[in-house]
């Protein structure tokens, strides 16, 4: 006997049969004539210049950091969502309290500033740059 | 189990599973197919055109004459890509999509699983696709690829928290997180459903405003989940080429596809669940047999769905700052709020 989890173990297996089913069809009957300007990364019909393999931009990770932290909270307040009919105003007040540290939190990111992304400021030309000034 | 009349049928066993994961994928086949030609149409419909048109009678064969266009197409492999995590990423993108569907309920005896923790089970499986789509664009060794990758991952990591919420309130308010609980809490007529506050008598005009506006956020948040327009910036065309499946090709690239379409049928299915009564009929005991509740529920999903597509062609992509502005400033304030009214009314009807 499969538990309810069983069903889940099946549904996975199905989706890997699944897409290795089309990919092989796909290899019976597609050509394959591979050269060296067909294997080349696409960018934009030039050649590659350099790796996209580098460091990234901290913002990023930033992003994760603060998400990790919400939904590591989010997660302890599922509990009491399911279960508060047994609990009283005691456990609501608790919850209460929690949330109210998370948002602490939230709005301690806003203002460092963490949850603004960098934005556009581009440069508009006005009149008076075009004017040459100088004599 | 009687929450599935195959499982009744046939016993528990791995074969009866088996025919319901076979039937679940068919359906999936199906609904893509119906869902790309509504994208088409739609989409020529809002810029009055005709849309795909000479193929078969009024075009309607398109979808499928582009599968099989996508089968014969090469296969090709960048040789500086990383060969193996490349090949991975299609499963990865698309077993995510799949496993969702496991705890999806069509019907009272269409459940193919009755887990206690369905809601949650679902947030957590349809995070899987930012797995594939980090593989994916990173391993594709293309700056593109890598750009869109990134973004798809910071955009799906802060639209998440803003679900997350609005399960949490749900869940609050029906006080389970198992789906057939959920749904069954909101037969009735559509007044019952929870998006109008769920069953109740006179007190729970004090819960609509926030279960309406809890609704809205959750639409915005599964728009930028699927990286719909108007957060598709993942794959933002005009600046990005096609993002993290620039260099997939053929039948990788269609399980891409597949997959954001899947992906959008299981949040409409959510929403369906969460705040439309599920299986339910709108109209009390209108047309509501075991046997047409697939049928409603199907009806109810596929209409977000086209609402998504509607939405896709009538907005403009937002900017990252825009992005992320509306996520952390906007949805996660405004959503732990409506989740404070949800419990302090939840706490009052006890």
């Amino acid at each position: 006997m499969l538990s309810s989890f069983g069903v889940i173990l099946v549904f996975f297996i199905f989706a890997l049969l699944l897409v290795a089913a089309a990919i092989i069809t796909a290899a019976i009957i597609r050509p394959s004539h591979p050269n060296k300007t067909k294997l080349m990364n696409y960018e934009s019909g030039i050649e590659p210049v350099g790796t996209p393999w580098i460091l990234f931009n901290t913002r990023f990770y930033l992003i994760a950091l603060a998400y990790i932290i919400f939904d590591v909270e989010l997660v302890l307040l599922f509990p009491w969502a399911v279960s508060f009919r047994g609990l009283g105003w005691s456990a609501f007040i608790a919850m209460l309290i929690f949330v109210f540290i998370l948002v602490l939190g939230l709005f301690y990111d806003w203002a460092k500033g963490y949850l603004d992304w960098d934005k556009p400021k581009p440069y508009i030309p006005e009149l008076k740059d075009f004017i040459d000034t100088k004599e | 189990m009687d929450t599935n009349i195959i499982y009744s049928l046939l016993g528990e066993n791995f074969v009866s599973y088996a025919i319901m994961a076979i039937i679940i994928i068919l359906f999936i086949t199906v609904y893509a197919l119906i869902a790309i030609l509504a994208e088409l149409k739609i989409s020529a419909w809002m810029q009055r055109r005709y849309g795909p048109w000479r193929n078969t009678w009024h075009g309607v064969g398109q979808p499928l004459i582009e599968v099989f266009k996508l089968l014969q197409k090469e296969n090709i492999t960048p040789d500086r890509a990383d060969k193996f995590l490349f090949n991975l990423a299609p499963f990865v993108v698309f077993m995510g999509a799949l496993m969702a569907f496991a705890v999806i309920p069509f019907g009272e005896l269409f459940i193919p699983s009755d887990l206690n923790v369905g809601i949650f089970y679902a947030f957590a499986v349809s995070a899987f696709g930012v797995v594939g789509i980090i593989i994916g664009g990173w391993s594709s060794h293309n700056k593109y690829s890598l750009l869109g990758s990134m973004r798809a991952a910071a955009q799906m990591v802060s639209y998440e928290i803003p679900i997350a919420i609005c399960l949490l309130s749900i869940a609050t308010l029906n006080g389970s997180l198992n789906m057939e609980t959920i749904v069954v809490a909101q037969s009735g007529w559509f007044w019952d459903w929870n998006i109008f506050g769920g069953a109740g008598g006179a007190t729970k005009l004090f819960v609509i405003p926030f279960t309406l506006s809890l609704f809205i956020i959750y639409f915005i948040a599964s728009l930028a989940e699927t990286n719909r327009t108007p957060f598709d910036l993942p794959e933002g065309e005009s600046e990005l080429v096609a993002g993290y499946s620039t260099e997939y090709s053929g039948m990788k690239f269609a399980m891409f596809y597949l997959a954001e379409y899947t992906n959008m049928f299981i949040v409409s299915a959510l929403i369906t669940v969460m705040f439309l009564g599920g299986w339910n009929s709108p109209f009390g005991d209108f047309l509501n047999y075991v046997w047409l509740q697939p049928a409603w529920f199907i009806a109810k999903a596929f209409g977000i769905v086209v609402m998504q597509i509607i939405i896709r062609w009538t907005l403009p992509r937002l900017r990252i700052d825009q992005l992320m502005y509306t996520s952390w400033k906007v949805l996660v304030p405004c959503g732990l709020f409506c989740f404070l009214g949800v419990a302090l009314y939840s706490m009052l009807s006890l």
